[in-house]
């Protein structure tokens, strides 16, 4: 399989076997890390990457799965994830375990404070987070509570917080989901560093552009099973891709010619304070409009105030917003997401989870939420709905068993779908689109594009927020860079390429004054 | 491309369902584990086959439990909002006392004052907590003490007794056997309409349909039972009212939650109240409404403990928010909101009032009682919470 053993891995997992009522997670597994290897893990979503990452950090403990795991050559059966820790293992997940109120340092060193005689001694709490930062060159105070952090931030204290354990085997589930290029940047920096000095770091990611930069060596596994590990120079991507979805795709990005219409929606001098510091703007004076079977795509780093300008106008920011809009050329006014439903505007949150989903709800009630609340009646006719939804996650191609299934349930991708059906089903003139295909599969993702083409093509106006530069690119007719909150250039489909948008999205370029003349 | 190859999502998705039934069924089993442990502990000369089940001894159980139950209808609309309210037992106390103050001026008057109260307090400890951003925990809780500091007040610390017959026979009375058939005949009816129009509708909408015997099953059980249980009841010289009461709220309560947007909205609010805001659904408002509702059956309550017990005591009612939660959560309702159904909250209150009277029954010890209740509330949490970790 792999070359010969010239070196004892640092970690070898066997057959490993994860059931979980009713479906079998992992059927035999098998994944091995060398020293000083960045060993990439990839495969749709759903298809078990996670589950063998938490067999592997203690989540689930010995017992609960088959299969053996050794540890620099010995067996080791984890109890749970203190135990895993112990080993040199640590894992950064997708989701954030920091806790917004402490600061920096405190989430750090969480759960094993330097302390006297169970006193926490805060100096050498602080001056050694200190040292993990400055190690990984992040430019942080320690004293700052982590609430106070952009997510991108929030994303390197958690890996600052793994890497401070000193673990010899690093898993990153989609490090780079949230980070901004430099910070990404920065990021590759610390692995390879960590390379070198002789510790393994599985790397999860869907971003194959950064895998095949980052790793030695490539792992595919599709549902449940390895399909293949090589040497990442004896792969190339469309071969990754093909072993993932078990099918050639052949393109990702779905051509169709669309003849854009009157404009919709309009928006002038739409302005966003922060809530949580008075004063400082979040969006200023941007205005832009949108038009009949149109995608508009709007682009910028993180933190440049893309999702906080969909959010005010959809009546949801909770800071203080201004801004005129336009409907079908009339002028309205939208105080509350009731009022911009009700005015034929959907919005598709970035985080789906926290604000598009009742993840203990059944995937019905999740779809017609808001249809039913925007129909007014007093009483809910179960039998239309459950035909409604079936309907609606048939043409979303929504995998589940049935309709009565949790939402929580469901895999990204599937959740993702599940949220557009809601959305859909309201019969939205413009449709707010933030990061639609964060953190899913291929597969999902391409599912999302053809179904972006196909709505803008029956005369929908979509505007899309995309921190996928290649996403916006091909998938825009026109497109918004903001940055810092301004805008600082419109390009059409034509014009626009990565460097073009970068351009302006790192404020090396102001075009907003001409674009809008 | 993309949409041949799709295969269905496992279906480790139907886990939830079955946990739930398995939920119930281990409840109503251990409903019947009680039962049956009360009827062999009560057999005796007198009743060679156990008091227990005794018509006699179920309708005063039922009695019993017919307040805690009103309660916990009205409690499971606000925990499902992932809201609480702590004030109840006082509110039973302070709106039964001015019911029976108020005595007076009429029997209409009286009864009246005390949905009122109810409404009143729901509607000043809702809108503090929906749109003054105070925690429900804390607005209730001061309620608690506020609501009792009222009723001591009033009364000057004095009982009332209930003179009024009407108002006394809300507690105890006795529906004709006759009228109690015919109520049974009416909610049969209700039921095969019920059932044949759901089965018409999910034809109409294209759903996948049950066979006849399954549709039959659905209309002669719970006929069966009703017929059942009034019989049983005839036998001791009919139902008593307050339990009429209670499954009238009851039944109102299920629809409220199953059938009704304002059900559907409580629930998305309890799960997520980001989300639901986001799906254009004003939360403040709905939760401003659940303890508008939850209020005036906080006031019925009171009335039907008043006329049970045939006077008001300004202690009356403490500690009866706790045994309204409990039933919620012993019924399977999640304090984290968007979880819990009316029909657990019933079984959930059945089974504290089987263990109330059973216990009693048997003279065990008042402190023995307390502690056993305790146990019982967090041990049906504790396996509850153990089952969902293994589904």
């Amino acid at each position: 399989m792999n070359a010969p053993g010239i070196v004892a891995p640092l970690l070898e997992m066997r057959d490993i076997v994860k059931d979980f009522p009713g479906v079998r997670a992992l059927n035999e597994v098998s994944f091995d890390l060398r020293p000083g290897e960045i060993h990439a893990l990839v495969g749709e979503n759903g298809a078990g990457k996670s589950t063998l990452m938490n067999i592997l950090g203690g989540v689930y403990p010995h017992g609960s799965y088959g299969g053996t795991m050794y540890v620099s050559g010995e067996p080791r059966r984890f109890t749970g994830v203190r135990d895993a820790e112990s080993a040199g293992i640590a894992v950064v997940h997708q989701e954030l375990s920091l806790v917004r109120e402490l600061s920096i340092a405190e989430n750090i060193f969480l759960g094993r404070e330097p302390h006297r005689f169970g006193i926490i001694d805060n100096e050498a709490l602080y001056s050694r987070a200190q040292a993990v930062l400055d190690e990984l060159q992040l430019k942080l105070e320690p004293h700052v509570p982590v609430g106070h952090l952009g997510i991108g931030q929030q994303h390197l204290v958690e890996i600052a917080k793994a890497l401070s354990r000193e673990a010899r085997i690093l898993v990153m589930d989609e490090p780079t989901a949230a980070l901004t290029d430099p910070e990404a940047a920065s990021l590759f920096r610390i692995l390879e560093k960590l390379r070198a000095r002789g510790a393994g770091v599985v790397y999860i990611s869907h971003k194959l552009d950064e895998v095949f930069r980052l790793a030695d060596r490539v792992t595919v596994i599709r549902d449940g099973r390895t399909v293949e590990t090589r040497d990442t120079s004896a792969f190339d991507k469309a071969t990754v891709i093909a072993r993932m979805v078990g099918r050639d795709l052949t393109d990702l990005f779905p051509t169709a010619v669309r003849h854009p219409d009157d404009v919709v929606f309009e928006a002038r001098h739409v302005t966003v304070e922060d809530p949580n510091v008075p004063g400082k703007l979040l969006v200023r004076d941007v205005s832009f409009s949108v038009r009949r079977g149109e995608v508009l795509g709007i682009a910028g780093l993180v933190g440049a105030g893309r999702s906080d300008l969909l959010m005010a106008i959809f009546g949801a920011h909770p800071g203080s917003s201004s801004g005129e809009f336009h409907l079908d050329g009339r002028a309205i006014t939208i105080h509350s997401p009731a009022d911009a439903i009700a005015r034929g505007i959907g919005l598709v949150t970035e985080d789906r989870k926290r604000f598009g989903l009742l993840l203990d709800q059944i995937i019905r009630d999740n779809i017609t939420l808001a249809q039913l609340h925007m129909a007014g009646r007093f009483l809910t006719d179960v039998d239309a709905e459950t035909a409604a939804s079936e309907k609606a996650s048939k043409e979303m191609r929504v995998k589940a068993a049935s309709v009565f299934v949790n939402a929580g349930t469901l895999s990204g991708g599937n959740q993702q779908k599940v949220v557009l059906a809601k959305w859909l089903l309201t019969n939205p003139k413009v449709l707010f689109l933030d990061e639609p295909t964060r953190g899913i599969d291929v597969g999902a993702k391409q599912e999302i594009y053809l179904l972006i083409n196909r709505l803008a093509e029956k005369g929908l106006a979509i505007v899309l927020v995309s921190s996928e530069l290649p996403e916006v690119l091909a998938l825009a007719d026109r497109i918004l860079v903001l940055h810092e909150g301004r805008l600082t250039g419109e390009l059409e489909h034509a014009e626009a390429t990565a460097e073009a948008v970068m351009a302006y999205a790192t404020g090396q370029r102001h075009a907003a004054m001409e674009a809008l003349h | 491309m993309a949409a041949e190859s799709f295969t269905p999502e496992p279906a480790a998705t139907k886990r939830r369902f079955t946990a739930d039934s398995l939920r119930a069924y281990t409840m109503l089993f251990a409903l019947g584990l009680i039962w049956l442990y009360f009827q062999w502990m009560t057999v005796s000369d007198i009743y060679p086959y156990g008091l227990f089940l005794h018509p006699l001894n179920l309708a005063n159980l039922l009695k019993q439990m017919s307040v805690t139950g009103v309660l916990a209808v009205g409690m499971l609309l606000v925990i499902v909002a992932r809201q609480i309210d702590l004030s109840v037992g006082s509110v039973v106390g302070l709106a039964g006392g001015v019911a029976a103050m108020s005595q007076g001026y009429g029997l209409f008057a009286s009864l009246a004052a005390a949905i009122l109260i109810g409404l009143l307090i729901g509607a000043i400890q809702g809108a503090l907590t929906a749109y003054a951003n105070i925690p429900a925990f804390i607005v209730t809780l001061g309620g608690l003490l506020t609501w009792r500091g009222v009723i001591l007040y009033l009364s000057k610390g004095e009982t009332i007794p209930v003179r009024h017959p009407v108002f006394r026979s809300l507690g105890v009375a006795l529906v004709a056997p006759v009228a109690g058939y015919a109520l049974a005949g009416i909610a049969i009816a209700a039921i095969a309409w019920l059932t044949i129009g759901r089965h018409a509708a999910r034809r109409r909408h294209g759903l996948s349909l049950s066979g006849a015997p399954a549709v039959a099953l659905r209309i002669v059980g719970p006929a069966l039972l009703i017929a059942l249980f009034v019989y049983w009841m005839n036998l001791q010289g009919g139902v008593p009212v307050p339990v009429i009461v209670l499954l009238t709220v009851a039944v109102a309560g299920a629809f409220l939650t199953s059938s009704t947007t304002f059900g559907r909205y409580l629930y998305a609010i309890g799960s997520n109240p980001d989300a639901a805001r986001l799906s254009g659904i004003d939360a403040r408002k709905y939760i401003l409404a659940a303890f508008c509702i939850l209020g005036p059956l906080v006031g019925l309550a009171a009335l039907l403990h008043t006329g049970r017990v045939g006077s008001a005591s300004p202690d009356a009612g403490g500690l009866m928010e706790l045994d309204a939660i409990a039933a919620c959560v012993i019924g399977g309702t999640s304090l984290m909101g968007g979880r819990g159904k009316v029909s657990g909250a019933m079984l959930g209150a059945l089974i504290m009032a089987s263990l109330d009277n059973g216990m009693s029954l048997i003279s065990v010890e008042n402190a023995t009682q307390y502690i056993i209740k305790g146990v019982v509330l967090v041990a049906a949490v504790g396996f509850d919470m153990a089952g969902r970790r293994r589904g």
